[in-house]
């Protein structure tokens, strides 16, 4: 029998790997073909997508980007028996662009059915829960302390210390909270993980859950992800049934169970007391802090909430050690961030490696510049609210503390490419357009601030009182950066401040100015 | 798309019920609603605020700040064009121009057919294959002119 592996993320579905996959069995079929389908999520190699692996002696053999009308010509040219093709990659995990990376969190991702256990469990899963049973809370704490672990969300605080704050808390119901709201344009690394290791993340919530004593988790995740909401609800009953969740999580006695809720397509219910608020059933507004979510979070009650890749990060923490995964990375920032490369990219994907790495090798060589073929202007880092950087910073290493100090940020790490036809002040523009629809309204900076700052930016564009209006459009910024309750408000200035400062020409002044001097 | 049914308090007061025991019910009670009639109507919220034993300020309070939420049925269809940044960087402002001269609607528009709904999504994340786009549950990327047209056919068949 012939193993074929297609993938099922929505990233593969979004270019046609259902009809790939369908036309695979239809031809099996006809030609009375010895051929396993198994569907499973995504290498992150999306322009290879639809990817069609082959098993054969030698590895998995990939052919892509397949066309489901090609089919027929590849199983001809003998692709079952992995025969070259000019659509062969070769042996997937000897592609430079895979085996290149350092893949620990999404170790499996793309290898395993997000669906089976028992795959999960073939491939070391359920082996970090395993661990923190053998040595008990405290030191599972101290493990996720030890690893440097940072909150991939986007705020980078230390997973270790909020841990460490929900375990001191005396005894009573506690809550884990995924926040699986990637909202951020540029990222899809959560989603990936969640269609394709879906595992690896109730195994972490699992983890967080004993090591805190909290018995109920939930997975807020957005309504844009239909697909990875059904593999969430799929897992979860998978794992419930296989002993993993329940009142005596593999026969430990320790009980925790889980469950997945969907936002409403509120941008801001990615911040976390908003989150919280809405999983409450109110509106998502934003809460003043403190109190952390720590000691009164949830319905009250101390809380653990983590992004989905800082939780879907802990297995292979407890399975390999904490020193294990701190010794990748630098400075401040240990272990490894899956950078999502997306936009105008020739090589859109999901590329998981050690901090360190800097912004022009990943633009330039790992993604290849446009997908246009024209020249790299400005690329975005960390979502709508992470800052423009020109090629002049793609020296600037990819490291929390780095991106500060070039007045960015790394955020979910999204890094969205512009070719030179975009028009810096229309995306300064955007930011503060966003932050207008999406502000909570609670905090006046953000709710008022950015609807002044489109009308502010729309006059800069009109040319209007510009040299003042630019003056003011500075001291704005200033003031949601450092008035606003959360980082809606607070980090719009971001993409506003680092398109007028890196692109000047873009909002008129400079032009105008050497027009007049010609 | 799954069909919609026509509106009945009783009705809705059932789908209430099978919902208010969870913690945090309003949202997924929301979506129930929406799921059955297509929309969250005015008339919903005195059920929901009672149930919940809330008031019925807090419920109006809730359907309002969420953008998935409707007041009427939407077109038998409903594409989100993505126009966030990443969609922005690969030509999706030229597609959105494109969707609404077809299909004759601004964004949030209906078709005067009532078969296709356009609405603005921010962030599909797909956006390692942007431009992108979801028709109902469906999703589709690396959007040109030439499978926009493809994709708006669909739509309106």
């Amino acid at each position: 029998m012939t193993r074929i592996y297609i993938s099922r993320d929505s990233g593969a579905l979004c270019v046609g790997a259902e009809a790939v996959a369908e036309k695979f069995r239809k031809e099996a079929k006809e030609r009375g073909l010895d051929v396993e389908i198994i569907r499973t999520g995504a290498r992150g190699m999306y322009w290879l997508e639809p990817l069609v692996e082959v098993e054969t002696a030698q590895g998995r053999v990939g052919y892509g980007p397949v066309k489901a009308s090609k089919v027929g010509n590849l199983i001809d040219a003998g692709m079952l028996e992995g025969k070259p093709h000019k659509k062969c990659i070769g042996v997937v995990d000897d592609y430079p662009w895979f085996k290149n990376q350092t893949r620990l969190t999404f170790a499996r991702c793309g290898i395993v059915d997000p669906r089976s256990i028992e795959d999960y469990q073939a491939h070391k899963g359920y082996e970090g829960l395993k661990k923190a049973l053998q040595v008990g809370p405290e030191a599972t704490v101290e493990e996720v302390l030890t690893s440097g672990l940072r909150g991939r969300g986007g705020a980078g605080f230390p997973t270790g210390i909020k841990w460490r704050t929900v375990a001191a808390t005396p005894p009573q119901q506690k809550y884990i909270v995924c926040n699986a709201d990637e909202g951020d344009s540029g990222t899809f690394a959560d989603r990936m993980i969640m269609e394709g290791d879906p595992f690896v993340l109730i195994e972490g919530m699992t983890i967080a859950g004993i090591a805190v004593g909290a018995t109920y988790g939930y997975i807020y995740l957005r309504s844009e992800y239909p697909h990875a909401f059904e593999t969430l609800k799929i897992a979860i009953e998978e794992a419930r049934k296989a002993g993993f969740l329940g009142d005596n999580v593999a026969g430990s006695g320790f009980a925790y169970d889980m469950e997945v809720r969907l936002g409403a397509g509120a941008y801001v219910c990615g911040e976390e007391t908003s989150l919280l608020d809405s999983l409450e059933g109110k509106r998502g507004e934003v809460r003043a802090k403190p109190p952390l979510p720590a000691h009164i979070g949830l319905f009250g009650q101390p809380t653990i909430i983590n992004n989905v890749l800082s939780l879907a990060t802990v297995p292979i923490i407890m399975s390999d050690g904490g020193e294990f995964y701190r010794d990748f990375g630098m400075g401040k920032s240990r272990g490894t961030m899956p950078i999502q490369l997306a936009g105008n990219i020739k090589h859109g994907g999901l590329y998981e490696t050690a901090f360190g790495i800097t912004l022009g090798a990943l633009v330039d060589d790992i993604g290849g510049g446009t997908y246009s073929g024209r020249p790299v202007r400005a690329v975005q880092v960390g979502g709508p609210l992470g800052a423009y950087f020109p090629r002049e910073l793609f020296n600037t290493p990819f490291d929390y503390e780095a991106f500060t100090a070039a007045d960015g940020l790394i955020g979910h790490g999204g890094i969205v490419v512009f070719d030179d036809t975009v028009d810096m002040a229309q995306q300064a523009r955007f930011a503060m357009e966003f932050c207008a629809v999406e502000s909570c309204g609670k905090c006046t900076p953000c709710r008022i601030g950015s609807a002044r700052g489109v009308e502010l930016m729309d006059k800069i564009v009109a040319g209007e009182d510009r040299e003042a209006n630019l003056e003011v459009l500075e001291d704005l910024c200033d003031t949601m950066k450092f008035g606003s309750l959360c980082a809606l408000g607070g980090f719009t200035p971001y993409p506003v401040m680092s398109a007028l400062h890196h692109f000047p020409e873009d909002f008129g002044a400079g032009k105008k100015r050497l027009e007049a001097a010609e | 798309m799954s069909r919609i049914e026509p509106w009945t308090p009783e009705r809705a007061s059932e789908i209430i019920a099978q919902h208010q025991q969870l913690k945090g019910a309003t949202l997924p009670i929301l979506h129930a609603l929406q799921e059955e009639f297509g929309c969250v109507p005015l008339a919903a919220e005195p059920l929901i605020a009672e149930a919940l034993n809330i008031s019925r300020a807090e419920v109006h309070g809730c359907v309002t700040f969420y953008h998935d939420f409707r007041r009427e049925p939407g077109g038998r269809r409903t594409l989100k064009l993505c126009l966030a940044e990443s969609c922005q960087a690969s030509g999706g402002r030229a597609l959105e121009k494109r969707c609404k001269e077809k299909l004759g609607v601004e964004m949030g528009g209906t078709t005067a057919d009532r078969r296709v709904t356009l609405e603005p999504v921010y962030c599909l994340g797909l956006c390692h294959s942007s431009p992108a786009a979801m028709l109902d549950g469906d999703v589709y990327g690396a959007l040109d002119e030439e499978r926009l047209d493809a994709l708006l056919k669909e739509a309106q068949s």
